[in-house]
């Protein structure tokens, strides 16, 4: 196979070789399937999951971004083809009174991954997951065949948070969230502990429609910032402008991230926040603080970062606080952990979401202990009926997959059935045996 | 597939399992490890290294090679190979052998050593070039630049499989595949029980860990212990003296 390309996730661990096709039109993806090579292929957006799933070791990698139309909005739905980002979504529709129903922390995202994995945003314990608001997708199957799935079509489930492994999605029919203005009235507490960090997330899911918190993890107790925010419904015009760097500096010194100037910065931003306020900002300001720098992953250096979201369910509070005094006590340093209480479960069989406390942190590779510190968290989390999530995942141990997941045995049945000679294969699906 | 780590999940072990590849797979059982193929002549033996890495939590595979039977090392690796990817693969295909200037055993030391382990490694060399990753660790022996009177077949077998590894590493240089050359000293092993340990000797478990860390730093050459290495611009009957 000519013209290998390396290829990593955002989290730029583990890198390997594949063909990358960029097809313009879904035509040219049904004599690919029908040819698969001994390697298989996956689809691929924009690279924004952290570990391996869009990535085929020999095979071929589909980058799905050539396929980018944008259906009418017809009664607040809209289709459109798999390889549209969100935040092209968001440039055409915004003006016209249409928000995505989930958005991630970055736009960067396409509508085929955001489905794929089944992605969640702020607007979880209200809204669900991504899967949630798509009310029909087109997924060009192993024979070459494509089908058009509804949520009362269990292929839909097994698509939905299925990482891309029972065909390429190429459209997706989705439930749009109108909105007035393209601003965000947004509420901020500062706490001192990470119990009363819970305890006001709590409250906020209650009153807003998006909530999260930020933990200062290195702080002994556990301290942090609460947001909670809604749609503002009157006032600015819509518009919709995103600022940010294009690139992180490229002099900044590797290592400059570490437990010390994490700890500096958590206190500065501890310190600079008002007990209480309420503010107006825009959409993208309050959404998407990882596009505010772009390429922010290359400030770890070149061996990566390691990613780590779990979900305990409500009522293992216990397991959630002990996995945070370890990891404060492991000095281990992540830069951005966030809390979030999800709601109900989109029905993914193997979609991440489910009721309870998810917390989401990053961490350099070379983390002194790392691996064996996450393995130990793993363990908690299984033991709580947690799991963690797979477009983060780069460094599970294959065998806690079925206990973190139930749907997983359903999930490689229908697999094999839709897929006897395993043409959508990624290193993920190796490293996990999906 | 190995993890962000660099653990690898998947190992191959070509030729059975003397104590020395059975100290590296254990380490890679604790670690990342999860299925180990043992590819050897069916055997107690085999069985008894099954049952351990069993035990300590690998899903264990046999796999009937035998390094003569070359005709048979595409189809017997090839099949490996097609049930998943195997991240590293050891080839310790050995036969010690005797001074005895005996033309058929003479053949067998070279057929084990040399051509069969040759031949096992193309083949794992080839699919995992097509998987483009992996990497393949090569048994050779300080012995192999260092003949000795007393192992001077079994060194000869090596000085060849050391070349051919080497010439390996340069042809798959930008394929994924990471070739190994292993060349260590005096092991104090089953084999050499009641042979007087020279001044410097090793142990499998040294090798073992010296193995781990040179999948982890991808070296091309480990020699173990480590100041093998540097003995080499000696001249050869002092570097016998110590090395044994």
């Amino acid at each position: 196979m000519a013209n290998k390309t390396i290829l990593t996730g955002w989290g730029r661990t583990s890198p390997s070789a594949a063909e990358l096709l960029r097809p313009g039109a879904e035509a040219e993806l049904t004599p690919l399937v029908l040819a698969p090579g001994g390697r298989g292929m996956i689809a691929r957006g924009l690279g924004r999951s952290y570990g391996d799933p869009a990535q085929n070791a020999g095979g071929l990698v589909l980058d799905m971004t050539g396929l980018a139309a944008i259906g009418p909005v017809r009664d607040g739905y809209v289709t459109v083809e798999a390889g549209v980002s969100l935040h092209r979504l968001m440039r055409e529709l915004v003006p016209e009174g249409w928000f995505p129903p989930v958005t991630p922390a970055t736009r960067q995202v396409t509508v085929g991954g955001a489905v794929a994995a089944d992605i969640h945003g702020r607007n979880h314990h209200a809204d669900g997951s991504f899967g949630s608001h798509v009310t029909a997708l087109d997924l060009l199957g192993a024979d070459g065949v494509t089908r058009t799935l509804t949520p009362d079509d269990p292929d839909f489930w097994a698509t939905v948070g299925g990482m891309g492994l029972t065909g390429v999605i190429t459209k997706a029919t989705i439930r749009l969230t109108p909105i007035e203005t393209s601003r965000m009235i947004v509420n901020t507490w500062k706490c001192a502990d990470l119990e009363s960090v819970m305890t006001r997330l709590t409250q906020a899911d209650l009153a807003h429609r998006y909530t999260a918190a930020w933990v200062d993890c290195l702080s002994r107790q556990g301290r942090g910032v609460v947001e909670g925010a809604d749609h503002a419904r009157q006032g600015a015009a819509r518009s919709f402008r995103a600022r940010g760097f294009e690139a992180s500096p490229g002099f900044l010194p590797v290592g400059l991230l570490n437990r010390h100037t994490m700890g500096l910065v958590n206190r500065g931003l501890y310190a600079t926040t008002k007990r209480e306020s309420t503010q107006v900002r825009p959409l993208a300001s309050f959404f998407h603080p990882l596009d505010r720098v772009g390429h922010w992953n290359r400030l770890y250096g070149p061996r990566g970062l390691v990613q780590y979201q779990f979900v305990v369910p409500l009522g293992a509070e216990q397991t959630l606080m002990k996995i945070v005094e370890r990891i404060r006590r492991s000095h281990a340093a992540s830069f951005q952990t966030v809390l979030k209480r999800f709601g109900p479960g989109s029905g993914g069989w193997l979609s991440f979401p489910t009721p309870g406390w998810s917390l989401a942190l990053d961490f350099p590779t070379t983390t002194k202990g790392l691996a064996w510190l996450l393995d130990r968290l793993d363990e908690l989390v299984a033991e709580a009926g947690g799991r963690v999530y797979l477009a983060k995942d780069s460094r599970l141990r294959p065998e806690l997959l079925p206990v973190m997941y139930p749907g997983l045995a359903a999930f490689r049945e229908r697999r094999r059935q839709l897929d006897p000679r395993l043409v959508f294969q990624s290193d993920l699906a190796r490293r996990l045996s999906l | 597939m190995k993890n962000a780590f660099g653990e690898p999940q998947s190992l191959l072990l070509v030729g059975g399992a003397s104590e020395i590849a059975m100290a590296t797979a254990m380490r890679l059982v604790r670690r990342r490890v999860r299925r180990v193929i043992l590819a050897g002549r069916p055997s107690p033996a085999r069985d008894a290294a099954a049952a351990r890495l069993a035990e300590a939590g690998a899903s264990v595979e046999t796999a009937d090679f035998d390094a003569f039977r070359v005709e048979e090392h595409a189809k017997v690796i090839g099949d490996v190979f097609a049930d998943g990817d195997v991240d590293v693969a050891l080839v310790a295909c050995g036969l010690q052998g005797d001074a005895e200037l005996d033309p058929l055993k003479a053949a067998d030391v070279a057929m084990v050593n040399y051509v069969g382990a040759m031949t096992a490694a193309i083949v794992c060399a080839d699919a995992m070039r097509r998987q483009t990753h992996g990497a393949l660790v090569v048994f050779s022996s300080v012995s192999a630049g260092r003949p000795s009177p007393s192992d001077f077949l079994y060194a000869s077998a090596k000085s060849g499989l050391d070349a051919f590894a080497r010439g390996l590493t340069e042809a798959l240089r930008g394929s994924g595949v990471h070739v190994m050359v292993v060349r260590p000293g005096f092991v104090r092993s089953r084999m050499t029980r009641g042979v007087t340990p020279p001044a410097i000797a090793t142990s499998p478990e040294t090798v073992a860990g010296a193995i781990l860390d040179g999948l982890r730093a991808k070296s091309e050459v480990v020699w173990v212990p480590g100041i093998l290495g540097q003995l080499t611009r000696l001249p050869g009957s002092i570097v016998r003296r110590i090395t044994g």
